[in-house]
C-alpha cells in the first residue's frame, strides 16, 4: 500500500476537506467516505466477522464522525480519529451480538499459542500460486479468524494499512508495548497457520 | 545470540527498526540457523500476502448504498 510521508509542516490532505466539511460541505465529506469506507469495512468486519453488522458500522461510524467533527482534535490522523470510532462501534456490535455480554479489545488474548515456530519447513516459492483467487482468500480468511479480535486488529491496522505502532496504540487504547507484543504474537501465529497450506511438499506428499 | 533472543527481535527486524551493530548480530546469527531464517522469511512472506490480498472486499453495489444512506443523513443535518 503507497503511503504519502508527510513533512513536520506540512499539513495532511485530509485536514483540509475536515475544515471544509465542518462548513457544511458535504462533498467534502463524501471525499473521505470514498478514501476510507474499505478500510472501515475490513476493520469492522475483522472485529465483528458479521458481513451486516460490519455494513452497519461503516455507517453509523461515518454518520458518528460527521457528528462529531467539531470534537476532532487534528493532532491526530483523521483517519485513526475515525478508526478509533468504527472500532468502538464493532465492539458495541458483538456485544449485542453476544446478548449484552461484556466485549472489549482485550478479549481472549491469554493465549501463548504460536509464540515459538513449529512448522519450520520452508514454503513453496510464490505459494499463493497453488490456489486460485477465491481458494486463497478463503484460506485467508479462515486463517486470521482464528486468531483473538485483538491480534487480528492490531495486524490488520499495523500490517496491512500500514499504521505505525503508536497510531495503532492510540487508536486502540492500548500501550505501545501491548501492540508490540500483539503483533508479534499475531505474526507467528498467521506464519503457523498458513506453513500448513503453503508448506513446501516432501516427495509423495500431495 | 539464541534462537529466543533472535525471536524477540524478529519485529524489529522486519520493520528495519534495528541498529547497525543489532542487524549485524541477527545477520550472523540468521547465517548459521536454518529455522530462524525460516521464520523470518515466511513470516515476511505471511505479511506481504495479507497486504496484497483483500480478504474482505466490499461489493460496489452495497459500497453505493452505504454512501447514499450516509450521504443522505449528512445532508439533512444527521
Amino acid at each position: 500500500m503507497a503511503t504519502i510521508q508527510i513533512g513536520e509542516n506540512e499539513q495532511h490532505p485530509d485536514l483540509a476537506l475536515v475544515a471544509s466539511a465542518r462548513t457544511g460541505d458535504v462533498h467534502a465529506f463524501e471525499t473521505l467516505v470514498n478514501k476510507y469506507d474499505r478500510q472501515i469495512f475490513r476493520i469492522a468486519q475483522h472485529i465483528t466477522q458479521n458481513r451486516e453488522d460490519a455494513q452497519d458500522v461503516v455507517q453509523d461510524a461515518f454518520l458518528k464522525a460527521y457528528e462529531k467533527l467539531d470534537q476532532f482534535q487534528g493532532n491526530s490522523k483523521f483517519y485513526t480519529w475515525l478508526v478509533r470510532i468504527a472500532v468502538n462501534e464493532s465492539l458495541m456490535r458483538l456485544r449485542k451480538r453476544r446478548t449484552g455480554k461484556m466485549v472489549s479489545i482485550d478479549d481472549d488474548i491469554e493465549t501463548e499459542e504460536g509464540s515459538v515456530p513449529r512448522d519450520l519447513a520452508d514454503w513453496s516459492p510464490n505459494p499463493e500460486q497453488n490456489y486460485s483467487q477465491s481458494e486463497l482468500a478463503e484460506i485467508l480468511r479462515k486463517t486470521i479468524q482464528g486468531l483473538p479480535h485483538g491480534f487480528r486488529v492490531v495486524f490488520v491496522l499495523r500490517d496491512v494499512d500500514g499504521l505505525s505502532t503508536e497510531e495503532t496504540a492510540e487508536t486502540l487504547g492500548l500501550s505501545v508495548p501491548a501492540v508490540k507484543s500483539r503483533l508479534l504474537r499475531a505474526r507467528l501465529q498467521l506464519r503457523e497457520r498458513l506453513s500448513r497450506y503453503f508448506r513446501k511438499k516432501k516427495a509423495g506428499e500431495k | 545470540m539464541t534462537c529466543t533472543e533472535f525471536l524477540a527481535l524478529l519485529d524489529e527486524l522486519i520493520d528495519d527498526n534495528v541498529s547497525v551493530q543489532t542487524r549485524s548480530l541477527l545477520q550472523e546469527h540468521l547465517a548459521g540457523c536454518d529455522h530462524c531464517e525460516v521464520t523470518l522469511s515466511t513470516t515476511r512472506k505471511t505479511i506481504e500476502i495479507y497486504r496484497s490480498h483483500e480478504v474482505y472486499e466490499l461489493p460496489n453495489s452495497v459500497r453505493q448504498r452505504l454512501h447514499d444512506a450516509i450521504m443522505a443523513r449528512c445532508k439533512n443535518g444527521c
